[in-house]
Formats: structure tokens, sequence, C-alpha cells
């Protein structure tokens, strides 16, 4: 574990030594806030929860978390830093598990800082703050989700911009596969897909916690698909670590 | 007597068609100081990224202190200081917070940390600079901090990679210096184009060229073999070319 925890404090600690984080933190902040109040009806709906800032949340992710993962290998690559980090007494595992760990973390740094709209919706009115918590929950884990799908994608290339476009690509297959528009199309012509992408999505999961709804089976939908996708993370970092 | 420290055993390295290392096998003792040489191309790096347990071989394997890199890549990572070839290190990163973490990589915390990360500094003269991101340092400097990462653990194998290229004369002396003063406990391997560095620090040469080696020798006996190094290394590598 130790090997895990050492890579994680230098890669969280490297984002915040670039403007990244902070150009990060800072539009997430503002395009939460400005969707929730502007097309979220924050006023208009008169109810003291936060529905509709975790029903942005993950179109957000969707743009941001690929800017954070596209670097997370490929710099170390154009760098050769890899050489230096996996000749280093850690595991392979534990590059991988720290790297995704400081993006992760880093991502919940952002989403703590969304606390004022906790604070605004306690002061307008008496909103259940665990369905709030849950719904944070939920966020995190869609988080996790994009994090590890891009942090996969990042090991395959030397190139950041490839590793965002991809990134995004794959992560709004994720997003998109359970909204009423692919599911629709896919029940009236392909109706066994329908469910599979219901399924898979992404967006589904989390508008259960935003309801306040944690069950045993999303969890573990989010834990195996963020296993999955850190397994085929180590397999890309062997593959592509010497090329 | 005990076993050799590195012990490279028929290491082959094929990329698709090409053969980059084959069938490359030597060993090295402590006290040992091995010149390892040979044209751009020649497998030179491709043979200590092996070593390092960067680079999975396509046959054979290596050992370091008798852990196979291959199947115990951790532990023979632990009794190894490596120079990778072009000195990467995190350019955002100070000196001491780079060493820091390489000193946390290897299982250092506290105190104990921090006076390896200080003797390292000390050793290849980098204490002015110790607050500095790296990516302000010069080329020198920048290699310095390479070696002192390699250096922090006092490992008994230690394999460089072009220690001193884009060093000044100065510097190069300094590198130099450190290794001669190094070299009774440790067994190891540099690469180097510089062929006067080979007399001037090598116990013992090995010429590499089409990833075969084509020569292993003490650098007189090699010396000797023509009028002078340079001469021997051309021939040596134009015949097996």
């Amino acid at each position: 574990m130790g090997g895990t925890m050492t890579v994680a404090r230098r890669e969280l600690a490297a984002y915040f030594s670039t403007p990244v984080a902070y150009v990060f933190i800072v539009i997430f902040l503002v395009m939460s806030g400005a969707l929730t109040f502007t097309l979220g009806g924050f006023f208009a709906r008169s109810t003291a929860d936060l529905q509709p800032f975790f029903a942005f949340v993950p179109w957000l992710f969707l743009l941001l978390v690929p800017a954070i993962t596209m670097r997370l290998w490929a710099e170390e690559r154009r760098l050769g830093t890899i050489e230096l980090l996996l000749t280093l007494p850690i595991a392979q595992w534990q590059a991988v598990l720290g790297k995704f760990l400081a993006a992760w973390a880093f991502c919940a740094i952002a989403l703590a800082l969304t606390f004022p709209l906790v604070l605004t919706v306690n002061v307008l009115g008496d909103p259940d703050n665990g369905v709030i918590a849950a719904g944070y929950l939920g966020c995190l884990m869609v988080a996790g989700s994009y994090l590890a799908i891009g942090a996969a994608i990042s090991a395959l290339t030397k190139n950041q911009v490839i590793a965002f476009v991809l990134s995004v690509a794959v992560c709004f297959l994720f997003a998109a596969a359970g909204s009423p528009v692919v599911t629709e199309f896919l029940s009236r012509n392909l109706p066994v897909m329908a469910e599979v992408a219901r399924g898979i999505s992404v967006t589904d999961r989390l508008a259960a916690f935003s309801r306040g709804v944690i069950s045993l089976r999303d969890v573990i939908f989010f834990a195996s698909f963020i296993g999955v996708w850190l397994f085929a993370n180590a397999i890309a970092v062997d593959l592509r670590k010497a090329d | 007597m005990d076993a050799a420290h590195i012990e490279i055993d028929r290491l082959t390295k094929r990329f698709g068609a090409f053969t980059a290392v084959d069938d490359v096998s030597f060993t090295v003792r402590a006290g040992e100081v091995l010149g390892f040489l040979g044209p751009n191309g020649a497998g030179k790096s491709t043979t200590m990224k092996m070593l390092a347990g960067f680079v999975t071989p396509s046959a054979g394997t290596a050992r370091i202190m008798g852990e196979d890199v291959v199947d115990r890549p951790v532990a023979a990572k632990r009794h190894l200081g490596f120079l990778p070839e072009g000195a990467p290190t995190y350019p955002e990163m100070t000196v001491q917070g780079f060493l820091g973490f390489t000193a946390r990589a290897r299982g250092y915390r506290g105190s104990e940390a921090g006076d390896r990360v200080h003797d390292a500094m000390r050793m290849t003269s980098l204490e002015e600079v110790r607050l500095q991101p790296i990516e302000t340092l010069s080329k020198g400097f920048k290699r310095r901090v390479g070696l002192a990462q390699a250096l922090l653990h006092d490992p008994p194998v230690l394999v460089l990679d072009e220690p001193t290229d884009g060093l000044d004369p100065n510097q190069k002396h300094e590198v130099r210096n450190l290794i001669a003063r190094m070299a009774p406990s440790k067994a190891m391997i540099i690469s180097t184009h510089i062929l006067e560095e080979v007399g001037a620090v090598c116990t013992r040469a090995i010429v590499i060229a089409r990833g075969r080696v084509i020569a292993d020798a003490t650098p007189a006996e090699l010396a000797a073999r023509g009028p002078d190094l340079d001469t021997v290394f051309r021939e040596l590598t134009r015949e097996a070319a």
C-alpha cells in the first residue's frame, strides 16, 4: 500500500503545481452553479433539493474528467518518466492505482467545493440532507468511472489530444446509453439491447443515487466498472510502456 | 565466492522481425565497473532497460543480487539504482521534492528519508538548487538529479545509461570521480559513447553491435588490439555491421 500512496501523493501535488487544477475547479464550479440556477430552474422548482445539480454533473464531468486523465500516462511516456516510475521498487498495479486515486481525490475536492449549493438549499428550505449526500456519492462514482476510462485510454497513447478526444467519446457512450433517445430507439428496433444499454448507463445509476436510493447493485456496478477499466489500464501500461 | 551481483542470462529482445538484443549473457561482480559500448541502435539501452525490469525480455532473463527481474521485479529493483537514458525527471517538482518522492517509493519514511535525500544531494552537489523546480535547471544539473535518484538508497548495483552525456568537462570529471569512489563496493554498468571515459573509470569493457557481444575485455587489453581504443572500436563495430 505504501507504493500506491506515494504515487498518489506525488500525482495529486502535480495537479496543483500547474494551472490545470485551478482552471478545472473554477470552470467546474462556475458551470455547475450556472447550469443549476438557469437551465435547472433551481428557484422555479421551489423544491429544496439538488436534483438539477446532480442531473448536470455527469455531463460536465464528461468534458472535464478526460481533461484530467489525458495527461496521466501520456505525459509520463512523453517525458520518459514512465521508465523512472516503473523501475522504482513498486508494483505496476500500485502505480496504476496510485494515479487513479490521485485523480479521484482531485475530483472529490472539486465536488466538495460545491458546498455553497448545499448551504443554499439548507438556508432556503428544509432539504433531506441524506438524499443530498447520496447524490454526492453518486457523482463521485460517476467521476471514478470516467476517470478509470480516461486513465486506461491515456496509457494507450503519447498524444494528450488523442487521449482526451477518445476518452470523451467512450465516456459519452456510457453516459448516453440510458438516455430516453437511445433506449426508446433501441426498444423499438432492438429490444434486447435496450436493457443492456440501460444496464451500462452511468447516468441512470446516478439518477437513483440522487433520489437517495443507494442500492448494493449500483455500488457493485460502479466498483466493478472501475475495476475492469483499471485492469485494462494495467494491461495497456504493460503493453505500451516501452514504445 | 558469492554469486555475481548482476547476471545477464541469454537475454533476447525482438521487436517484430527485428532482434534488438540477441542472446546476450554476461555477469558483473562487486568492484567491477563495466563500460557498455556500441554504436547507436546496437542494443545497449534495450539491454539496460531489460535489466532494470522496464522492458520485458522476449527470451532469457537477468538477475540482480540473485533476484530474477522477470519473476521478482520488485525485489530485484530494490537492489538497483538506475539512471534511464536522458535522465528523465518530473519537470514541475523541486529537486528536493523529486528526491523525496523516490526515497518514499523506496520505502524510506520521516527523518531517514530526509537524510537519504540530503546525502544524495551532497554526493551530486545539488544542495544549492534543492528548492528549484527541475525544469529551471541546466542540463548538467538535471543529469545530476537523475544520478542522485539512482544513488539515494546506496544500491549494490548501479546501471547508468550515459551518465555524463550533456555535462561540461568539469562536471564529467566530478561524475567520474563519484563513480570511482563508489566502485569498490558496487557492481556497475555504464553505457557511454565517450571512449576515453572507459579507460578512465571502467575495469572492464563490453562492446555490443547488432545486439550481440563482440568483445569483452579490460580497457587496456582492448586498446592493445590496435593503435588506440577509437580505432579498435571502429574496427570491431564495422566488422559486425
